[in-house]
């Protein structure tokens, strides 16, 4: 469960991120996140395993607060929430299997992960991950020859080696053609399905959130505007919250649009 | 249409700093020709002794071509030891100088001023100074190669490090990874293939350099140089420089091969 208590990001610029976010997240729930560019849905979801830091209010999980937590601790509220980036973010020089492993360092001594001394049982971790997404044919082969939705299914299985309770995906699918998309969606749906994983995905497209969601949460200007099952995230509720907001976008021109 | 736009457009920046810039460099370019006196026309004047000197360099002596075998592999000795003793003791500084590795200004930056200290003295005025201290042979020779390697090694290795893809980074901090572990699964993999070049190219100049090292008595194939020149003996002057030559192109030969597949 992942609960955020009024939390506020301000930039030192002075520009809001945040503004006074309440939501709760239950176990197991599949929670896309939609918004224009800089809404500040990167912001709400790297706030969860701390990429990024928030100004006020806290944020628990599982009833624990990661906000007050550091150092050893910190890394183990990090090491239970999976992380899916939008580009991949795998060493590309390192193999597949290690890049899958690099999950699993959080379990053991710093001196056995800095020789590569896995156990046998999370290697064979890491290859069921692999299978897990169809891909463990490619093991052994350097990361850097993959395709692009190739590449995102080895960073789905490294979280799913890192035996995370929580997936977070920042804009997973923004660089990938429709059909590596519904790939790599359906694989995080399946997770999330077969294995009660909580999900928080950052998606632009409103059409592919109803797709997957069980519950959609609108963000504008740093602000909770809509939060509701998908049923209720109609066109015409969306037309609502955006369509004022993008027709003064059009007004204003370019060359106000798009601030982080 | 072709009319001026109606809407605000930009005024098109000045020229003015270009002009100034090249005026400042052909300015520093002739104070420079005049005060030390240069002049291409002695080039030409002097061909005679220059003549001189190359009719006498040969026939090369290859007699004495066995007689070098010993000094030239105890100058790859000396570079091969002060490469590697020198890559060694770039690591930990490559990883306090790399401002995306170390994060804290305070350490990074006298780092970076250490580093900088170390580049500006040149290998020769080093190698004297161990001279000084050690007394002739290999081994000032080797710690002036040492010191010159970190400080070639760790400038190109922590420049290039700032470079790398950050992604891999943000992950393994994602995972819960320590800092250890974060550079050994983010930045060693990336880094790698820059250092191990980085420390061949290394080596090529170290060759070169330590074959002028005994120059001031630190060992190598420099001091039988120094000791030929003296006797102005060109015929054993001319083979040493043609064994320097054959080697330090078979090494950067090799080198080059062996970067191509790393980079």
């Amino acid at each position: 469960m992942i609960e955020f208590r009024n939390v506020s990001k301000t930039y030192p610029n002075g520009v809001k991120g945040l503004k006074n976010i309440n939501l709760t997240i239950e176990k197991g729930e599949f929670i896309v996140i939609v918004g224009l560019s800089g809404a500040g849905k990167s912001t709400l979801l790297r706030s969860i395993n701390r990429l990024h830091e928030i100004s006020e209010g806290e944020i628990l999980i599982d009833n624990k607060s990661i906000t007050a937590a550091k150092g050893k601790s910190l890394r183990m509220f990090r090491r239970d929430i999976g992380m899916i980036f939008q580009n991949f973010n795998l060493v590309k020089r390192s193999t597949v299997l290690r890049n899958v492993l690099s999950g699993r360092v959080a379990y053991h001594s710093t001196l056995r992960t800095v020789f590569g001394l896995f156990p046998k049982e999370d290697v064979n971790l890491a290859l069921n991950a692999l299978d897990r997404v169809n891909i463990v044919d490619k093991a052994y082969t350097r990361s850097d020859q993959l395709s692009g939705g190739q590449q995102q299914r080895v960073s789905i299985a490294r979280a799913l080696a890192q035996e995370a309770k929580i997936i977070l995906a920042d804009e997973p699918v923004a660089s990938l053609d429709p059909l590596t998309t519904k790939q790599v969606m359906d694989d995080l749906k399946k997770i999330n399905q077969e294995l009660g994983i909580t999900t928080v995905v950052n998606l632009h497209f409103i059409d592919i959130a109803r797709q997957y969601a069980t519950r959609i949460i609108g963000l504008n200007a740093g602000e909770v505007v809509f939060d509701g099952p998908v049923e209720e995230a109609t066109d015409e509720k969306f037309q609502e919250i955006y369509g004022q907001q993008l027709e003064k976008e059009q007004q204003r021109g370019p060359v106000g649009a798009g601030a982080e | 249409m072709n009319q001026t736009p109606k809407k605000m457009v930009p005024k098109a920046p000045s020229k003015l700093k270009h002009y100034l810039t090249g005026i400042i460099v052909l300015a520093l370019l002739a104070w420079s020709y005049w005060r030390s006196e240069a002049s291409i026309v002695d080039l030409f004047t002097n061909r005679d002794q220059m003549a001189t000197i190359i009719v006498e360099m040969f026939p090369p002596d290859w007699g004495y071509f066995l007689e070098i075998i010993d000094p030239m592999l105890e100058t790859i000795r000396m570079a091969v030891i002060g490469t590697t003793f020198g890559a060694i003791i770039a690591v930990p500084i490559i990883l306090l100088c790399a401002n995306n590795v170390n994060r804290i200004p305070w350490i990074s930056y006298p780092a970076r001023f250490v580093l900088n200290l170390i580049r500006t003295v040149p290998e020769l005025l080093l190698a004297a100074v161990f001279v000084a201290i050690f007394g002739l042979g290999m081994i000032p020779g080797i710690f002036a190669l040492t010191i010159f390697s970190v400080g070639i090694i760790a400038k190109l290795t922590y420049e290039s490090i700032e470079g790398i893809d950050k992604g891999p980074m943000e992950a393994m901090t994602a995972v819960g990874a320590n800092k250890v572990q974060w550079i050994t699964f983010s930045i060693i993999p990336q880094a790698a293939a820059y250092f191990v070049s980085y420390v061949l190219y290394t080596f090529e100049v170290n060759i070169r350099a330590a074959a002028i090292l005994g120059l001031v008595g630190a060992g190598g194939i420099g001091l039988l140089f120094d000791s030929n020149l003296g006797f102005f003996n060109y015929p054993n002057v001319n083979t040493l420089v043609f064994a320097t030559l054959i080697v330090v192109v078979i090494i950067d030969f090799i080198s080059n091969k062996l970067r191509e597949k790393l980079l």
